[in-house]
């Protein structure tokens, strides 16, 4: 699905910050990306976001070398990835349904087909109560939930989430991790960068341990 | 991967959760509980789901300031097509004043009388088709007009003053001048015809000249507008920077985008081209009136001398309507453009900078 091969990154002439990266995420595949603060794993997320290039290695997506893949032809292979930022980048000026179903109204579905798919999602995630609240005025874990939903709606083929824990407090992170559990047993890859370790006890999984830019995968 | 989705991994739960139930993908049988510091929960009003709101917030966009400079960017244009269509309207009611009259000149010769002259020469000219009349101009006026140079009391036969016919031709006639010439030069000796021709193509260089400067200014305020919209648009995007991040990356592509400021630009480029254009409508009808009331005033006279009674026809109304049309519509394609072109540097595979 996604597969690194000696994948380098740096930024301007920095140190390289990522070095040597060889993996492979797999279809309906579980792991979680993890490492000390800095370790560079929003930095690994962006690459498989096909957000940056690698300063060197190859990175491909979907079977496809991602620099062969024409700028035309990115926002067809992003719209099976789904992203949860760690700042949620919600719009503040739209409503929770609206940036919940932000994904389908770009993919110019019309609202009569989606709206009873984003209610029922909105509800599943616990805010069924808060879709016609503008984001400002959503918690931290409210807003972190719309920004999950906003990634699952359109059932991506992988699920990139950016410590999607952050902001909540331990139950509603299990709740959240859980709920990560049962995406990816409805074959959806699902990848979570996390510092947790306590999250990461909580459901035996592969880890991908960011250390000093380099890698290292405990199956 | 095939862009077809799983059948297995529909997230469209069906039943009605319970609080405290775990949730399910499959079943749908529960949902996340809110966190204990969330507000508790309303009974979910019956209202449209969708606040309306557009995609790009409106009061992101410099719109006033958007729409002064188009405003008085359109009312330039109006005003610069008006003018053009003023002095090329009245050039061609001079030119055609003038083309539907020739004279013929002719000198005193020893060969035949001067009356006898003035008779072959009408008769020539009436042989022609297109011509409706000749006047012969008599003694009389020929001497009041000679009087500011020659002093009164003076007597034709004493000198040897050249007689003017002039020839009246009608409407959209276009008589063989080559021929008549021909046959006047042959059969009545001293005659010749003038047929205006040098200041028709005076007036039609001149019409020309008028039309490539109006042109010419036509195309700088639209340059200067094109330009004033991509400023605009770019500082919009970079007003909405978070939007269009977010909008990429849940896979908007470039049209998406793009259609979703060119709606804006496009209300503010009619709004700033309506008020421009009507502005310019409006000069126009009272400068016509104003022109209409002051018909017998010395500088009434002067100014309808210059540009007829200033009152614009219905193709140049039309012609500041289309100015409307055109520069709203340049306006959203410009902005749609420059959308275009900012996200696909986004999009662009780049390297980490």
């Amino acid at each position: 699905m996604i597969r690194f091969e000696n994948v380098g990154l740096r930024y301007g002439l920095g140190r390289e910050v990522l070095s040597d990266l060889s993996f492979e995420v797999h279809p309906k595949s579980f792991q979680f990306l993890t490492g000390p603060s800095g370790a560079g794993k929003t930095s690994l997320l962006r690459l498989m976001l096909m957000s940056i290039r690698p300063t060197r290695g190859l990175v491909h997506v979907f079977g496809r070398e991602a620099s062969t893949i024409r700028p035309q032809q990115m926002p067809i292979v992003r719209r099976k990835i789904g992203v949860v930022f760690q700042d949620f980048r919600l719009l503040n000026h739209l409503t929770t349904f609206e940036n919940v179903a932000l994904p389908l109204q770009v993919r110019g579905k019309m609202e009569a087909d989606y709206r009873q798919d984003v209610k029922d999602l909105l509800e599943w995630v616990g805010l069924g109560h808060r879709m016609h609240v503008l984001p400002p005025v959503l918690s931290g874990g409210e807003k972190q939930r719309a920004a999950i939903a906003r990634a699952l709606i359109d059932q991506p083929d992988i699920l990139l989430a950016d410590e999607p824990t952050g902001n909540v407090d331990p139950p509603l992170a299990a709740r959240l991790l859980r709920l990560f559990i049962e995406l990816h047993r409805s074959g959806t890859s699902v990848v979570i960068a996390t510092h947790d370790l306590g999250l990461m006890d909580q459901f035996d999984a592969r880890r991908l341990v960011l250390n000093s830019g380099r890698l290292q995968i405990y199956e | 991967m095939s862009d077809q989705k799983r059948p297995d991994a529909r997230i469209t739960p069906s039943a009605k959760v319970k609080p405290g139930q775990e949730p399910s993908l499959s079943s749908a049988s529960g949902k996340v509980s809110p966190e204990k510091n969330d507000p508790p929960k309303a009974k979910v009003p019956a209202r449209p789901l969708r606040s309306g709101m557009s995609i790009v917030p409106s009061e992101t966009i410099a719109g006033t300031a958007l729409v002064f400079v188009i405003g008085i960017m359109a009312f330039l244009a109006c005003l610069t097509l008006g003018a053009v269509s003023l002095v090329n309207s009245s050039a061609d009611k001079w030119q055609s004043d003038i083309s539907r009259e020739v004279t013929i000149q002719i000198r005193p010769s020893d060969q035949v009388g001067m009356d006898m002259a003035i008779r072959d020469a009408s008769r020539i000219a009436l042989s022609f088709s297109g011509v409706s009349r000749v006047d012969v101009l008599d003694d009389e006026a020929t001497v009041r007009l000679l009087e500011p140079w020659l002093g009164s009391g003076l007597q034709l036969n004493e000198l040897p003053v050249p007689r003017i016919l002039t020839v009246t031709l009608t409407a959209d006639a276009k008589p063989d001048f080559d021929g008549l010439r021909e046959q006047l030069e042959s059969q009545v000796p001293g005659s010749s015809l003038d047929d205006h021709r040098a200041w028709v193509d005076r007036l039609t260089t001149m019409a020309w000249t008028m039309v490539a400067i109006g042109t010419a200014i036509f195309l700088l305020v639209m340059a200067a507008t094109v330009t004033t919209v991509i400023f605009a648009t770019r500082g919009a995007m970079a007003g909405n920077k978070d939007v269009v991040e977010v909008l990429h990356f849940v896979g908007a592509d470039g049209n998406f985008i793009a259609s979703q400021f060119q709606k804006h630009f496009l209300k503010l480029g009619l709004k700033g081209a309506l008020c421009g254009a009507m502005g310019a409508i409006v000069l126009f009808l009272a400068l016509g009136f104003w022109s209409s009331r002051s018909l017998a005033t010395p500088e009434g006279d002067q100014i309808s001398a210059l540009f007829g009674t200033f009152s614009l026809s219905w193709t140049g109304y039309v012609g500041m309507i289309l100015v409307m049309v055109f520069v709203s519509a340049m306006t959203a394609m410009t902005s749609s453009w420059t959308v275009r072109r900012q996200v696909n540097l986004l999009q662009d595979y780049r390297r980490a900078s």
